[in-house]
């Protein structure tokens, strides 16, 4: 019987490689600086974990009155839950807010519809270009329902409107603009690069206070426009001007075989642009496109500078209700916490689009 | 950016007289849209126009050599109630422009730092640098300085408990006060040194690229340059008999006097600007660290480069041609950020020219010359990062 | 609101810039746009229920009662101190009743008319109690919070440069960040004028710990505001307004305004009521104007004790605010 080679089995890899202990010493302690940091990073989350999770949760109150709160040291987050309304859609009639609620379900389902695929995309569109006006309805009363006039609209509610409606108006207009300025008219190039440039080059907050100092002066005698309405022009304006510069992102990552392709089918221009470039373009810029939809929603905040109550602006003020008096830092903890939800699960929601090829310029 | 025709268009180009179709629809489209810009702008104007004469409103900008009769908190340049409106909205300028550059080159600093802490080899620094990141950027700036004015700071303790540091700094409600040099007779040699070793570190450097390329040995610059640098003035300063004087900080009647002061406002609009933007550029540098291929890294490591030097010789220059471009943008967002000092009361332009529409109700104006300068500093730095966007790509090679 | 919009400005197109009176307009709206404070107790605040209260927010409804006989048709608009004059001048409101004080710059210069003071008023510091201060003139060096772009700003540096003070100011953009720059300790003082100070002391988290110094630095004739150039309109609010301290001098309350109307025989309560004569017709109203605007808001005696004075909680003494038989400044032309 001829001997056979028989390798004797493999020894298991030493334990100090493997397991909870090997991955520590590769991605925690290796090398001395990489220890240090290690050090360094545990001794600063011992600093700040401990009381931070003691002032959220362990000793915060979740029930009780101004008073429980004040005893107990942590956060108070009964004064959220009694100051919810406020928070919500500010000081709106209490006995219509059925009706931001339903805007609020509209604008979801709408989301939900188009993130799942669940509308073709040109219904999907047009859903959202028209969704301002059902959600102008509800809000501001008129044809059957009873009014409630701008100046109670408050909170996340504003804050949402203001964002959804500067989104959904500005993206038509940026397109419109990204085209002019690639329109092979100079009069028209030109007049679109000015108004991009001059509206970029701004911050927000002079073209916000442009609204609502300076625009009265521009209409004419009799003519009053509320200053939910003005600021809501100007963000619309401010948003323009960003969303073309992305539009424009988009166009210029069209190949150009694409132009040529459609020219030697025998389309016109205009049919190239409207059917063959835009749809492609508007495709691979919806990643950036999520980005400054979550910009703008951020850039709403600053309408607290010019007087309306948005969700920063009931934050601000729902700690100085003389029952809550002082409850400022749980008011901002909990304003932070809903814009980053907000925020977050948008900018996943883009980079989700990214993964799946919408982003395919960018490669 | 030159948006280049394409050859399909051209294709397109009926070929005929000046008259053509095209030509004419062209002219057309292109006199309507004049046309409308000018009739809009001309019916804005003139509604304007008569909507102030009728209510008898002057305007233009001769109010900038009046009076201003405000004072103003927190001032770079020595500034009185007496001095004119334009004189005041230069102190608003010049806070503007020292909070931006202030917050850029910090805001710079946290970026790379954390930056290169999110894709470390160490876990523990990559999360956390990965948490401050997601935590900034989702949530609005103007909360975060409100937060930080209204919460944080008021947290600090009143004047008469002032934190205090060996009699020389004290922290309370009121700011952060520092002792202040004042400079005696010989401070001038000190002065002059200094500006001869920033003389010498320039003629090192030259020296030291060409030694490097001539011979291939390395010249410490650094070290020599920060030895040249601080010794030098050391050095005058104690040949000239040590010209320099402190004023330290002193509670006197109400509030501390003397010294250098950081008001609570300006410390949280800093504080709250550089933490924000450099989230953003965070971001930057770790797109731009990852862009530069793995091989660049694997061949550094190949010829026994340790870690820090592959970062810092290798994949950081490389990554700097995708970084500068958009950070570029972050530090115009950022200049425009600062305007949300008028959250906070810290009187930059924005909110020093608040103050005067409300003095004198010339809004117009105001905020034309707001719109000016935001659009020349926006185009400064965009000239400047071109600049510096060019050297990097020049050593592409 | 749009289609108003479109109208006028189809109308502006045809007819060009038609100058249409402001109670034209305010007619055809059906609603006064009234600005007011962004909350400034006893002056103008919404209660709990959202409903704007306050003695400047009175004014307005007296106004509005006097129009439409109907206190409630009117739109509050808060305004910033920014744009307080502003957004009169720019007709985005039709009267602006909003602790203004009144300027020459104001007056004559920034497109817009004062019509008749309602109260007077002087600027004034607070402290905390333990300080121990006893004049403003001990707040050298200090730091003081006020709000931007008010008369309160520049009488604070006129107040420093005249008495050679070194103040350190912090400006706010309004009045509630002032507040609470103050009550967080970032000030020693807090300056505007002395009612409102009193007022906000009242929502400090412990009143008692606060005193208001003493010196009254300035004064501050405080007036509501309409724009330039339509007189039938100034003469309205202006006459309303005399009207509600006409009726305080003879009298005249809310309770017993209808039966003064029925029985009265006196002659200048007669005119004023629409009993003789028809003055409120040269103000462009019927004749039951101020019946209705006594009637729906009180005389200017009823309307201070309520918001101001001993029916609140500030407590206000009338002080120069008394009629000028009571040793006040309060002396108001006749209605005939």
């Amino acid at each position: 019987m001829p001997e056979v080679f028989t390798p004797s089995p493999a020894l298991p890899p030493p334990p100090s490689t493997v397991g909870a202990i090997g991955w520590m010493r590769e991605n925690l302690f290796k090398g001395w600086f990489n220890s240090a940091l290690t050090i360094v990073a545990l001794l600063f989350i011992g600093a700040v974990v401990p009381p931070l999770a003691s002032w959220l949760a362990l000793d915060a109150t979740f029930s009780g009155d101004a008073a429980a709160c004040r005893a107990s040291g942590g956060a108070c987050w009964s004064f959220i839950a009694a100051e919810a309304r406020l928070f919500m859609i500010g000081t709106y009639p209490i006995a219509h807010a059925w009706r931001p609620l339903v805007s609020g379900l509209l604008l979801l389902g709408l989301f939900v519809a188009t993130a799942r695929h669940l509308l073709p995309p040109l219904t999907a569109a047009a859903l959202w270009l028209l969704l301002p006006l059902p959600v102008y309805w509800l809000l501001g009363g008129g044809l059957g329902l009873e009014e409630v006039e701008p100046a109670k609209w408050g909170g996340l509610m504003l804050t949402l409107l203001l964002a959804v409606v500067g989104v959904v108006v500005s993206v038509p207009c940026g397109i419109l603009l990204a085209l002019g300025r690639r329109s092979r008219f100079v009069a028209i190039k030109s007049v679109c690069v000015g108004l991009i440039e001059l509206v970029r080059g701004v911050p927000m907050i002079t073209i916000l206070f442009m609204a609502t100092i300076m625009m009265p002066f521009f209409l004419p005698q009799g003519v009053q426009v509320g200053i939910v309405f003005r600021v809501q022009i100007g963000i619309i304006l401010f948003s323009s001007a960003y969303m073309a510069e992305v539009v424009r992102g988009g166009l210029q990552g069209i190949d150009r075989g694409q132009h040529e392709a459609a020219a030697a089918l025998g389309l016109k221009r205009w049919h190239t642009t409207l059917f063959i470039v835009l749809p492609q373009a508007l495709r691979d810029v919806l990643p950036p496109l999520i980005g400054r939809c979550i910009a703008l929603l951020k850039d709403t905040s600053l309408v607290i500078i010019v007087g309306l109550l948005d969700f920063l602006g009931i934050a601000k003020a729902a700690a100085k209700d003389p029952q809550w008096l002082g409850f400022d830092a749980e008011a901002f903890v909990f304003c932070a916490a809903v814009y980053w939800v907000l925020c977050f699960s948008l900018s996943r929601y883009g980079k989700s689009l990214e993964r799946r090829g919408h982003g395919a310029f960018k490669k | 950016m030159v948006s280049r025709r394409s050859p399909a268009l051209d294709l397109e180009r009926p070929r005929g007289g000046y008259l053509s179709r095209g030509n004419v629809v062209s002219l057309l489209s292109q006199l309507a849209v004049v046309a409308l810009v000018i009739g809009g702008g001309y019916l804005l104007f003139a509604t304007t126009q008569a909507n102030l004469e009728q209510r008898q409103i002057h305007s233009g900008f001769r109010f900038l050599s009046f009076e201003a009769g405000f004072s103003i908190g927190d001032s770079l340049i020595p500034y009185s109630p007496s001095d004119t409106y334009g004189y005041a909205f230069l102190v608003g300028i010049i806070n503007t422009f020292f909070v931006s550059i202030l917050s850029i080159v910090l805001a710079t600093v946290v970026g790379i730092a954390v930056g290169v802490a999110e894709v470390s080899r160490n876990w523990l620094i990559a999360r956390l640098g990965e948490i401050y990141v997601e935590l900034l950027r989702n949530v609005p700036l103007l909360l975060t300085l409100i937060f930080m004015y209204t919460v944080v700071l008021a947290g600090l303790p009143a004047v008469r408990q002032s934190i205090d540091l060996f009699g020389l700094v004290f922290l309370n409600q009121r700011g952060l006060y520092l002792p202040r040099p004042l400079p005696l007779d010989g401070f001038g040699y000190v002065a002059a040194a200094f500006a001869a070793a920033v003389v010498g570190v320039i003629v090192l450097v030259r020296w030291a690229r060409r030694h490097h390329e001539r011979t291939g040995t390395a010249v410490p610059v650094l070290a020599l340059s920060v030895a040249l640098l601080l010794l030098a003035p050391l050095v005058a300063y104690v040949a000239a008999g040590l010209p320099l004087d402190w004023e330290l900080p002193a509670l006197k009647g109400l509030n501390f006097r003397g010294g250098w002061v950081c008001r609570p406002e300006f410390a949280a609009l800093l504080v709250g600007l550089v933490l924000y933007r450099g989230a953003f550029i965070a971001e930057n540098v770790r797109a731009g660290i990852v862009a530069v291929g793995k091989g660049q890294r694997e061949a550094a490591a190949a010829l026994g480069l340790p870690p820090g030097r592959t970062m810092h010789l290798v994949v950081l220059p490389q990554a700097l041609r995708t970084i500068i471009p958009s950070t570029t943008n972050d530090y115009v967002s950022l200049v425009k950020d600062s305007s949300l000092a008028v959250a906070i009361g810290y009187p930059d332009m924005v909110s020093i020219g608040g103050t005067m529409i409300g003095q004198n109700g010339q809004a117009i104006e105001v905020i034309g010359m707001w719109m000016a300068i935001y659009l020349a500093i926006n185009l400064l730095v965009s000239l400047l990062m071109n600049w510096a966007n060019v050297k990097a790509q020049l050593v592409d090679r | 609101m749009t289609k108003r919009w479109f109208t006028s400005l189809c109308a502006m197109v045809i007819a060009g810039p038609a100058v249409a009176g402001t109670l034209d307009d305010v007619k055809a709206r059906g609603q006064l746009n009234c600005g007011v404070g962004e909350g400034v107790p006893g002056f103008s605040i919404p209660d709990s229920s959202g409903r704007w209260t306050g003695f400047d927010v009175a004014m307005c409804r007296a106004v509005s009662a006097a129009i439409f006989g109907d206190p409630d048709k009117i739109k509050f608009v808060p305004l910033s101190s920014n744009q307080k004059v502003l957004a009169v001048a720019t007709g985005q409101v039709d009267v602006t009743s909003r602790t203004t004080t009144w300027t020459m710059q104001r007056d004559a210069k920034e497109g817009v008319d004062f019509t008749v003071i309602v109260y007077y008023d002087g600027q004034a510091f607070m402290v905390r109690k333990d300080l121990g201060l006893k004049s403003a003139k001990e707040l050298a060096g200090g730091t003081v919070c006020v709000t931007a772009g008010t008369t309160t700003e520049l009488n604070l540096a006129d107040f420093g440069r005249a008495n050679g003070i070194n103040f350190e100011p912090v400006v706010f953009d309004g009045k509630k960040e002032a507040v609470n720059a103050y009550a967080s300790g970032r000030c020693d003082a807090l300056t505007t004028d002395y009612t409102q100070l009193a007022a906000f002391r009242t929502t400090l988290a412990d009143p008692k710990a606060h005193v208001i110094l003493p010196e009254i630095i300035s004064k501050e004739p405080l007036a509501p505001l309409v724009k330039h150039g339509d007189n039938q309109w100034k003469d309205l609010v202006t006459w309303t307004i005399i009207g509600l301290v006409q009726a305080e001098e003879l009298g005249v309350t809310q309770t017993n305004v209808d039966d003064m109307k029925a029985t009265t025989k006196n002659p200048d309560i007669q005119r004023m009521l629409g009993v003789s004569g028809d003055y409120g017709a040269y103000v462009g109203l019927g004749k039951d104007w101020l019946y209705n605007a006594i009637k729906a808001v009180g005389n200017y005696g009823e309307i201070y004790d309520r918001n101001l004075g001993s029916g609140s909680p500030l407590g206000m003494e009338r002080g120069k605010n008394a009629l000028w038989t009571k040793g006040g400044l309060l002396y108001v032309p006749p209605i005939r």
